[in-house]
C-alpha cells in the first residue's frame, strides 16, 4: 500500500507533530540563550521566554485561567460575526434581485456601493463608533460592511446571466414575470450566491474581531475577542494572547466549515454546478 | 391586414413571411406555405437560410416579421397553447428532477400537482424512461435528455409541435431510433410537426412534406411531397423507393448549392 492512501489523515498530523517540536525547540533556545548569553536563573529565563512565546501548554493554561473572559468574549465575537454575515447575506441577495430587475437602479447605485467596498473598513470603524456607539450592533454592521459586497457581486451575476435557452423555454411557456424569477432565476443565481456566501462567511469573523478592537467595549460584558487582544496587550498577558488567537482561529473553522456545508448541501444534487462554481 | 381567417384556409398559414436582422440583412423572404393538419414538415437546407428563424417565428419568439403567419387562425404569439417546441439542446432546469422537469410547463400553466403528476408519468412511459424519473439531467445521457425534452413537450397536448434538430448532437444509431419512436409517438397521439434537420435521409423518414430552402435570403426553393404511408418501419430506409427518392432530393440540394 502506498503512503498516498494515509495522506489526509497522516500528513497533517506528522506537519502538526513537526510545528510542535519546532515550537517547543525554538522555546527551548530561547531559554538557553538567557542562561548562557545574560546570565539568567532558570526561572527568569522561562519567565523571559514566556513573554516571547509561549509553549502550547502554556497557551492551553491560559485558556483555563482565562476562560470567563474568554468565552464570553468568543460568544460576543461569535454573535456579532453571525449577525453580520446573516445581515450581508439577506441584504445582499435582496439588493442583486433589485439590481438584476433595474438595470438603471443598478447603473446607479452599483458604484456607491464600490465606493462603500473601497473604504477601508478600519477608517469606517471609528465613524461607526461614534454614530451608533459602541457595542454588538456596531461590530455586527462592520462584519455586514466586509461582507455583504461579495455576495451582491456574485448574486447579480448569476441573476443576470441566466441561461438564454431557459429563459426561451419560459417564454413559449407563457410563464409569467414572477414565475420566471421566482423558477428560473433564482435557483440559477444560487451556485453564484453561494459561493460570494462562502466569502462572506470567511471575512464574518475576522470582520467581527477587527471591528472590535475600534467598536468593542468592556461594559456591561460586551467586550470580544478584539477588545480581548487590546486588553491582553496593556497588561502583558502573552500567553492569553495566544489563547485568544486560538479562540478566533476556532471560531473561524466553524464559520468556514458552516458556508461549506451549506453550499454543499444545496448543490450536491446537480453536481456539474459544483464543479463551475467551486475554485 | 385581415386578422379574420376564412374557413377555407390551412391549419398553419404562412403568406409572404419576410424577415430581416436588425442590421437590415435579410434573413428569410417570400416564404408562402399552407400546412394542413397533422402533417410533418420538415425544413431542410444550408446552414444560415433562416430554418432555425421560421421555427422560432412559429414559436412566437420573433414577433418582428413581415406578412402574415397563422396557426389554426391566430397570430403565433397567440397560439401558444397550441404549441410548444423542442430545442437543439435538452434544456432541462439542472436542479429538477426528470419528473419535475417534465412537468414544468404544466406547473407553469397552474394544473394542480395530481393532475401534472399523472400526466407526466403518462408522458415519461411513452418515451421510455420510467426507470430515469428520479434522475437529474447531468446524469443523463444525451439521448435520454432529448427524450426527457420531448416528454415535456408532449405533457402540454401541443396540436404543434416545433422541432430544431432535436437530434442533431448524437449518433446516427440512437439518432434513427429516436426517429421511429417518435414516428410511434405520433401514431398514438397526432400533431403538427415542423422539424428542422440538415439529414436528408431523417427528412424523408420522418415528413409528409419536405421544405427546401435556399439561402441569402431564405426562399422556398423546393417542396418535396413524401408518398410513404404511416406507420413507417425501420425497414422503409432500405426500400429500394426510399432510397432513389434520397438519391433524388440529395442531388438536388448539392445542385442548388453549387451555383
Amino acid at each position: 500500500m502506498s503512503l498516498r492512501k494515509y495522506n489526509p489523515v497522516l500528513m497533517p498530523m506528522l506537519s502538526s507533530l513537526l510545528i510542535l517540536g519546532i515550537w517547543f525547540g525554538i522555546g527551548s533556545l530561547i531559554e538557553q540563550s538567557r542562561i548562557t548569553k545574560d546570565g539568567y536563573s532558570r526561572e527568569d529565563a522561562v519567565g523571559s521566554r514566556k513573554v516571547v512565546l509561549p509553549l502550547p501548554n502554556e497557551v492551553l493554561q491560559a485558556i483555563v485561567d482565562e476562560r470567563h473572559d474568554l468565552f464570553r468574549a468568543a460568544r460576543n465575537t461569535f454573535s456579532a460575526a453571525l449577525l453580520g454575515f446573516l445581515a450581508a447575506v439577506t441584504i445582499g441577495y435582496s439588493v442583486s434581485m433589485l439590481f438584476a430587475s433595474s438595470h438603471l437602479l443598478k447603473q446607479t447605485a452599483y458604484p456607491w456601493i464600490l465606493v462603500l467596498q473601497m473604504t477601508p473598513v478600519i477608517i469606517l470603524a471609528p465613524i461607526i463608533a461614534i454614530w451608533i456607539g459602541p457595542g454588538l450592533i456596531a461590530t455586527s454592521m462592520i462584519t455586514f460592511l466586509i461582507g455583504f459586497f461579495p455576495v451582491i457581486a456574485n448574486s447579480t451575476q448569476g441573476l443576470i446571466s441566466t441561461d438564454k435557452k431557459l429563459l426561451s423555454l419560459f417564454a413559449i411557456c407563457n410563464a409569467r414575470k414572477s414565475q420566471e424569477i421566482m423558477f428560473l432565476r433564482v435557483p440559477y443565481s444560487m451556485p453564484y450566491f453561494l459561493t460570494g456566501m462562502k466569502i462572506a462567511g470567511t471575512l464574518a469573523p475576522i470582520g467581527a474581531i477587527t471591528g472590535d478592537i475600534f467598536v468593542g467595549t468592556s461594559t456591561s460584558g460586551g467586550a470580544g475577542l478584539g477588545f480581548m487582544t487590546l486588553s491582553y496587550i496593556s497588561s502583558a498577558k502573552i500567553p492569553a494572547l495566544f489563547a485568544t488567537a486560538t479562540i478566533a482561529c476556532i471560531i473561524g473553522f466553524i464559520f468556514v466549515g458552516g458556508v461549506n456545508l451549506i453550499h454543499w448541501l444545496a448543490l450536491k444534487n446537480w453536481h456539474d454546478s459544483i464543479a463551475k462554481t467551486d475554485t | 391586414m385581415p386578422s379574420q381567417v376564412s374557413a377555407k384556409s390551412a391549419f398553419v398559414q404562412i403568406q409572404s413571411l419576410g424577415m430581416s436582422f436588425e442590421n437590415g440583412s435579410p434573413v428569410l423572404e417570400d416564404i408562402n406555405l399552407d400546412i394542413e393538419e397533422d402533417e410533418f414538415v420538415t425544413l431542410i437546407g444550408p446552414s444560415g437560410c433562416g430554418k432555425s428563424t421560421l421555427l422560432r417565428i412559429l414559436s412566437g419568439l420573433i414577433s418582428s416579421y413581415r406578412g402574415s403567419v397563422t396557426l389554426s387562425g391566430r397570430n403565433p404569439s397567440d397560439a401558444g397553447e397550441d404549441s410548444f417546441s423542442v430545442f437543439q439542446d435538452p434544456t432541462l432546469l439542472p436542479w429538477l428532477r426528470v419528473q419535475a422537469n417534465v412537468e414544468l410547463p404544466l406547473k407553469l400553466k397552474g394544473v394542480p400537482k395530481e393532475q401534472r403528476q399523472k400526466k407526466a408519468n403518462e408522458m415519461i412511459e411513452l418515451v421510455g424512461l420510467e426507470d430515469a424519473k428520479r434522475k437529474f439531467p447531468w446524469q443523463l445521457s444525451g439521448g435520454m435528455a432529448m427524450r426527457v425534452s420531448i416528454a415535456r413537450a408532449l405533457t402540454t397536448s401541443p396540436k404543434i409541435l416545433l422541432m430544431d434538430e432535436p437530434f442533431g448532437a448524437l449518433d446516427e444509431m440512437k439518432r434513427d431510433r429516436l426517429n421511429e419512436d417518435l414516428l410511434t409517438i405520433r401514431n398514438k397521439d397526432p400533431f403538427t410537426c415542423f422539424y428542422v434537420t440538415h439529414s436528408v435521409a431523417e427528412a424523408l423518414f420522418l415528413s409528409t412534406k419536405v421544405v427546401v430552402l435556399s439561402t441569402n435570403p431564405g426562399r422556398i426553393e423546393t417542396i418535396i411531397e413524401v408518398p410513404f404511408s404511416y406507420p413507417r418501419q425501420a425497414a422503409l430506409r432500405e426500400r429500394p423507393e426510399f432510397l432513389e427518392l434520397l438519391a433524388k432530393t440529395t442531388h438536388a440540394l448539392r445542385a442548388r448549392n453549387q451555383t
